[in-house]
């Protein structure tokens, strides 16, 4: 194993982590501020993905498709928490993990409805076509490069947005202590219902850059949802700090999981087929072993949200 | 008056009577219709029923009761609505599933409560050999048959070394295993994904450093498409040849995948470029009905359909003649879209397996047919099988 390769698997990681990031950012938002579990974001992500892939094909420009898919999903995820959510605030977890699931069945029968039933092709943008040799040896596609970027600015404008405007003030207070918030006049409802966008908004987003690399396909947010819960849950629930944090080690444990326990335990076991059966299974196992130390240490996750 | 009535109620017995004769016999069909891997189910389910309606809603001249549900690839909900079916709607024959990891956990109750199970996709080595059961059909395959052939062709091709790849569950075991039962060559490195993962970055990586002359990859759905994906956007497949069963390269992910996978050699038992009078028929009808066309998924199910047909035909839809029906059904005289078919005596197919190349079709990407692998190949699993 090479140094070059440790650091492409770095970058790898750093990848992942932003993209988890992105989903997360939203999640944790929703989950902290209005102690709403929300099965449906990777709903908002399979929207943002469709949106941002189906007006790409019909403009042919993947920018213009990004540029419809983010208020496209912020405007589906507000919608859906006025007609649907709100009531369900003050219920149990249990509830609200029944109703956000069949809102899941509702969107893709839906979405299948609208573009039918098989995955669509999303091309990469020509602008970022081709990969750099950043690490000899090892080109890395421009697009993925991209990716981290964006995650980045995001992560920038959300902790802006967060510190120094006053909607940023009111997320705060809103998550400390809502009765308070509202006993000061804040009007409460229209808060969530902007914070319930924002999040919508974020997932469109990751599910728009998503398209050119991964499948745009019914069900899509399923598969990174779990992971999702996972990294809001180690960064603790509500912070955007966290989220970004948590994101980068889940990206970091799984990515190296994956690239190097496999050759390691080869390297302990005499028979390479026990090994290759083991090493799958315990680097899929890698995340959730993260997960249950940082919750045994720190059983609120790494950062406590405000207060 | 008594007489007139006696007679209208004799001549309604009269007409009741072959009525309930025809009961319709009732098909439970358990498969993946939403989340990741549903366009296989998708397929399945609309190649049977093609052959159904093309049949006016009858198979073998009988009424058929087609009853769907959807596992959403999840081994508790299919084992759930196998019980369902199997008590409450008291179906004669189940089938539909995709995935070997759930055929494993529903096949066997089926088959033990006295049912039939015909599997359309999923044929895992155990109930190929030591788990068969007389009542237990695979019309599609036996896991490890698509990937023994691409080894075959990777060896005939001379790559000197191979990586493989393949998900971390039941078939994805299988593929490999066939894979490396007819390639003698190196292997560079063997890897095992999560079922259902999207990002292969770190694999790619890894990939490229142990530097193969050649990659033999077995990811079916949404993982496929995925894949191909970011192995080109890595630029490995200007240096690099891939290869795979078709489950990797089916025609819902080449329309995924753009033009990517051109040129790239895949494994079939079936192609819809088979001239054969049931194929050509079952191509354009299902191109007319669905506006798409068909996978080789497709075809499975409606294989599977006319083999059904054939064999409720041959007991006339009386279902409790069970022995007949079992016969009937090994006879399997049914055409084949896929051209010559029989069952081997685990009762799995015995068929040719072709390779067939990616290549556009104006501005459709699809597959063709450049050479037939093995001729009447059965599976490595019938000498363990005793029924």
């Amino acid at each position: 194993m090479t140094f070059f390769l440790f650091l492409e698997q770095t970058l790898n990681a750093f990848q992942l982590g932003v993209m988890l990031f992105l989903m997360a950012a939203g999640l944790t938002l929703v989950f902290g501020i209005m102690n709403m579990i929300n099965l449906a974001h990777g709903s908002f992500y399979m929207i943002g993905a469709y949106v941002a892939a189906y007006v790409g094909h019909v403009t042919g420009n993947f920018f213009i498709g990004v540029a419809v898919a983010l208020p496209v999903a912020a405007l589906t995820g507000m919608a859906v928490e006025i007609t649907a959510l709100r009531k369900l605030y003050n219920r149990d977890h249990l509830d609200q993990v029944l109703a956000t699931f069949g809102l899941i069945l509702f969107f893709n029968e839906l979405t299948s409805i609208i573009w039918g039933p098989q995955a669509i092709f999303v091309p990469i943008p020509g602008l970022f076509e081709g990969s750099v040799e950043l690490i000899p040896g090892a080109p890395y596609p421009i697009y993925r490069l991209v990716i981290i970027g964006a995650g980045l600015v995001v992560a920038l404008l959300l902790r802006l947005l967060i510190v120094k405007t006053r909607t940023g003030m009111l997320i705060r207070a809103g998550a400390s202590n809502r009765e308070m918030v509202s006993a000061l006049g804040v009007d409460i409802d229209r808060l969530y219902t902007v914070v319930f966008g924002l999040g919508a908004l974020l997932a469109g987003l990751a599910g728009a850059l998503a398209g050119p690399i991964l499948a745009t396909e019914i069900g899509m947010g399923e598969n990174i949802l779990i992971l999702t819960f996972v990294v809001i849950i180690v960064g603790g629930i509500g912070s955007i700090r966290g989220a970004l944090i948590g994101a980068l080690l889940v990206g970091v444990v799984d990515t190296y999981g994956r690239a190097f326990l496999p050759a390691i335990l080869r390297s302990l076991f005499e028979d390479p087929s026990v090994a290759d059966g083991v090493g799958a299974s315990a680097s899929s196992m890698s995340i959730y072993i993260l997960m249950a130390v940082v919750l045994i240490f720190k059983p609120r996750g790494l950062f406590q949200a405000y207060g | 008056m008594n007489k007139k009535i006696l007679g209208a109620v004799a001549a309604m017995t009269l007409l009741s009577a072959p009525a309930m004769a025809a009961d319709p016999v009732k098909i439970g069909m358990i498969t993946t219709l939403s989340g990741g891997g549903s366009s296989l189910g998708i397929d399945i389910r609309d190649g049977f029923q093609l052959a159904v309606n093309m049949r006016g809603g009858m198979l073998g001249d009988q009424q058929v009761e087609l009853i769907i549900s959807d596992d959403a690839r999840k081994v508790g909900n299919a084992k759930q609505i196998a019980d369902r079916m199997l008590k409450r709607d008291k179906v004669d024959v189940m089938t539909g599933i995709v995935w070997s990891n759930l055929a494993l956990a529903v096949v066997p109750s089926v088959t033990k409560a006295g049912k039939f199970y015909l599997s359309p996709n999923a044929g895992p080595s155990k109930l190929a050999g030591e788990g068969c059961h007389m009542n237990y059909f695979n019309v599609a395959w036996q896991n490890d048959n698509l990937h023994e052939a691409a080894g075959q062709y990777v060896n005939d091709k001379a790559h000197r070394s191979v990586y493989i790849m393949a998900p971390n569950y039941p078939a994805g075991k299988d593929a490999l295993a066939g894979f490396k039962r007819y390639y003698k060559g190196n292997i560079a490195g063997e890897v095992y994904t999560k079922l259902g993962q999207v990002d292969y970055a770190a694999e790619l990586a890894n990939l490229r450093a142990a530097s193969p002359d050649a990659v033999f990859f077995f990811l079916p759905g949404g993982m496929g498409i995925n894949f191909v994906k970011q192995y080109a956007q890595a630029g490995l497949n200007k240096t690099t040849p891939l290869y795979g069963p078709a489950f990797s390269f089916d025609e819902g992910i080449l329309k995924a995948v753009g033009d990517t996978a051109l040129g790239v050699f895949n494994t079939s038992q079936w192609n819809k470029d088979i001239k054969n009078a049931a194929n050509i028929d079952f191509v354009t009808n299902f191109h007319k009905t669905y506006g798409r066309y068909p996978s080789l998924y497709a075809s499975q199910g409606f294989d599977t359909a006319l083999l059904l047909d054939s064999a409720i035909r041959a007991v006339g839809g009386d279902m409790s003649k069970k022995d007949a029906f079992r016969s009937a059904l090994k006879a399997a005289k049914f055409q084949s879209v896929r051209g010559p078919f029989k069952f081997g005596p685990n009762h799995h197919p015995i068929q040719d397996i072709y390779v067939r190349e990616v290549y556009k079709d104006g501005d459709n990407i699809t597959n063709r047919i450049v050479g037939k692998v093995f001729s009447n190949h059965g599976d490595a699993y019938a000498a363990d099988c005793k029924m």
